[in-house]
């Protein structure tokens, strides 16, 4: 049997599986609509750039002043709101001592407390450490995190700001820039590897994109065939005279095209919800979705032969998929896990292959950047299938 | 057509097919008449190279089911137990991707879908999705899918299985047509006794995954009936377990069968069977309301050849619709 009618077979099952898919309204609605929850969710529920904004917190100014001066907790609150207005980290509601702060953070009200204690100009005036009471709620330890990186963030530049004063009151000759260079000689400048703003959002959604293809032909392939052979349409292929294979090959292209359909969706939602581009070429995150699609075919097959039924084929596949999920590096950094499931991760093909997608999606990667992913996706692939042929043929004839 | 020799099906060490040897000549009608469970459809299974025997050959059209299966698929068509279509898919539709698997040339399987909704009188709904036919238009559907590639031999596996006695009655006359009409050999699997004889030329009767007898309906019969046997059927509406068994007792009787609480069923043997048998009734002060003297069916061969009424059997295990959402669970084969 020649190779060109096992093709053509394969793209009658395909068109076939396709036609009843785009039969099917409430299947197709869910299949856009799954991707679009994925990204929504994942995208909102993790803070786009890992500092929290908006925070309710109480501010208790109870400075007495020294004489008819406040300028300490002047200054400070000037800088404050500065800092404050431009990062939008915290919002300001003004209390009036450390008690009604406290009941405000055990109603909800507000999250934190900021106390200015009376003494507070006095101290700084007699040349004391000028002390700013912050209220915590135990019970939400990020919080009193945030308000505190909020506060240093006050004091190192109100600490600088008076060393600069000082500096150019010891010396009226040193400019500005110098007196700084003085005060904190070394500084920090992040550089990219490309420019632009990035968020969380360039971080997932290779890692979703790649995702939701590789699971759509791990999960669909089965799922498509355990279902045909509980109905009993697969008895009408397989009594046929063609080639077993093309029964996976028209299942496996039917699969891809729903994945790769909903990988576009997911890749448009993401540009235009959340302003993610692509830096690299279009053509190659497409070509490596494929290759992420051909690397999970074997595994999907074998899943397969061994799947009797709908329902054992949909608990397997549920098994598999949640620790890949997690595992490969989609919504966590890999890094940030112990070395034994870091050493599970490294042998998932889901990792590379959202590796892969990240560097070409945010780093503009080419080919040669990426090529320890393709071998690995490309090894996986071939490896696997290798081993699912054999097993098919033997599961379908049993 | 079909040289079957020794074909074993073992499941997990349950064997469902019990080296069972049998031969189909060219356009003939066989029939597999068993209960549930008894192994036809593996069987069939084996045949139409669904499944791989455990031990044993079978031979169609000179092809060998296992080493020439492919060769084999070119010559049969699989009327299944289940329905072989897909529900969002329209009749035509249906019809045109199987018979593209068969590389069937595009004008050419055109006519042919034409020509089979005809038949069956479904050019009318061509257009219209599956889903939404009644269990006999599926069922005449079904049929005409598996002869889209003109198959020299037809596997019907129970086709008139939950249909109403209307679409009953059409199927098999479809069945009887397509035979004469193209000469198809036909081997269809059924637990309905008078099924098989209407249609089957000859009758195989399986049991346990054995082919207990073999012959043409009539000689089955004569089995029953030799030339001496007499049937009989009484009404006694005042039938005592003491009647039962003095019927039993009765040299020439050969078996005895209580149909319900007033009938019962007697096979006996010898010229004096009927007198004997009356009087024996008699003595023991039977009213006897009606006599029947009936010809043996093949009800009474299945139960004088496996010892048990085939309906005991298969009437607990009747299928379910072979429809809708929840399908029949699988059962053993």
């Amino acid at each position: 049997m020649g190779t060109k009618t096992m093709i053509s077979h394969s793209f009658r099952i395909a068109w076939k599986d396709l036609m009843e898919l785009f039969r099917n309204r409430m299947g197709l609605v869910l299949l856009i609509l799954m991707p679009i929850f994925m990204m929504t969710m994942v995208g909102f529920i993790y803070p786009s750039d890992n500092i929290l904004s908006n925070v309710p917190v109480a501010l208790a100014n109870q400075d007495a002043g020294y004489g008819n001066s406040t300028i300490g907790s002047q200054t400070f609150l000037t800088v404050f709101n500065g800092i404050n207005n431009s990062t939008g980290m915290l919002t300001i509601t003004n209390a009036t001592d450390i008690d009604t702060i406290k009941d405000l953070i055990q109603k909800g009200d507000v999250q934190g407390g900021i106390v200015i204690p009376s003494n507070f100009t006095s101290s700084i005036l007699s040349g004391e450490q000028g002390t700013v009471i912050i209220v915590t709620d135990q019970s939400n330890p990020q919080i009193s995190a945030t308000i505190q990186a909020a506060l240093s963030a006050v004091f190192q530049q109100m600490g600088t700001m008076l060393a600069q004063q000082k500096v150019q009151a010891l010396n009226p000759a040193v400019n500005a820039s110098y007196s700084l260079a003085i005060v904190q000689p070394y500084n920090i400048q992040s550089e990219g590897v490309v420019s632009g703003h990035f968020s969380y959002f360039d971080f997932i959604a290779p890692g979703i994109m790649a995702m939701t293809v590789m699971m759509s032909v791990m999960t669909g392939l089965p799922a498509a065939i355990s279902h045909e052979k509980e109905v009993g349409t697969l008895d009408g292929m397989m009594v046929a005279p063609i080639n077993r294979l093309s029964i996976i090959l028209g299942k496996t292209l039917a699969q891809t095209a729903r994945g790769l359909l909903q990988g576009v969706i997911i890749l448009a939602l993401s540009s235009v919800l959340f302003g993610v581009t692509i830096h690299g070429s279009v053509l190659l995150v497409f070509g490596l979705l494929l290759l992420g699609v051909f690397s999970f075919v074997g595994l999907g097959v074998v899943l397969t032969s061994f799947a009797k039924d709908q329902e054992t084929a949909m608990m397997l596949m549920m098994t598999l998929m949640f620790p890949m999920m997690f595992l490969s590096g989609v919504f966590f950094p890999i890094q940030q896990m112990p070395w034994y499931m870091q050493s599970i991760s490294s042998v998932l093909p889901l990792t590379y292959a959202s590796r892969a997608l990240r560097k070409v999606m945010v780093l503009g990667a080419g080919i040669p950047a990426i090529t320890t992913e393709l071998t690995v996706l490309i090894v996986f692939g071939v490896v696997m299938i290798a081993i699912a042929v054999p097993v098919f043929k033997r599961a379908m004839t049993r | 057509m079909i040289e079957v020799r020794d074909l074993t099906k073992k499941f997990n060490g349950f064997t469902a097919v019990d080296h069972v040897t049998f031969d189909v000549k060219n356009s003939e009608v066989f029939g597999l008449l068993g209960p549930n469970g008894a192994g036809k459809t593996t069987i069939i299974r084996m045949l139409s190279t669904l499944t791989r025997p455990t031990e044993g050959t079978a031979r169609i059209g000179g092809y060998d089911i296992v080493k020439g299966d492919n060769q084999v698929r070119k010559l049969i068509g699989l009327v299944s137990e289940k329905m072989i279509m897909y529900d969002r898919l329209t009749a035509k539709e249906n019809l045109r991707f199987f018979g593209k698997l068969y590389n069937i040339p595009k004008t050419l399987l055109n006519q042919r879908i034409d020509e089979l909704l005809e038949l069956v009188q479904l050019t009318k709904w061509k257009d219209s999705k599956v889903g939404t036919f009644s269990t006999g238009m599926r069922q005449r559907m079904n049929v005409i899918r598996a002869l889209l590639n003109m198959p020299k031999v037809l596997f019907l596996d129970e086709p008139t299985l939950g249909l109403d006695p209307q679409s009953t009655v059409e199927v098999r006359e479809f069945i009887k047509k397509i035979n004469k009409e193209n000469k198809t050999t036909i081997i269809l699997t059924t637990h309905m006794m008078n099924e098989a004889d209407l249609l089957c030329d000859r009758i195989g009767i399986i049991d346990h995954g054995k082919i207990d007898t073999l012959d043409t309906s009539t000689n089955l019969k004569k089995l029953v009936s030799g030339d001496d046997t007499t049937v009989l059927k009484l009404e006694i509406p005042n039938l005592t377990k003491k009647m039962f068994t003095a019927m039993q007792a009765l040299d020439c009787v050969k078996s005895v069968s209580q149909e319900n609480a007033s009938h019962i069923k007697i096979h006996a043997t010898g010229d004096e069977a009927f007198d004997t048998i009356i009087d024996a009734v008699r003595a023991e002060k039977a009213k006897i309301n009606s006599v029947e003297n009936l010809q043996p069916t093949l009800e009474d061969v299945f139960l004088y050849i496996t010892g048990r009424e085939v309906r005991d059997k298969a009437d607990n295990k009747i299928p379910v619709r072979q429809h809708g959402p929840f399908r029949q669970k699988r059962r053993i084969r």
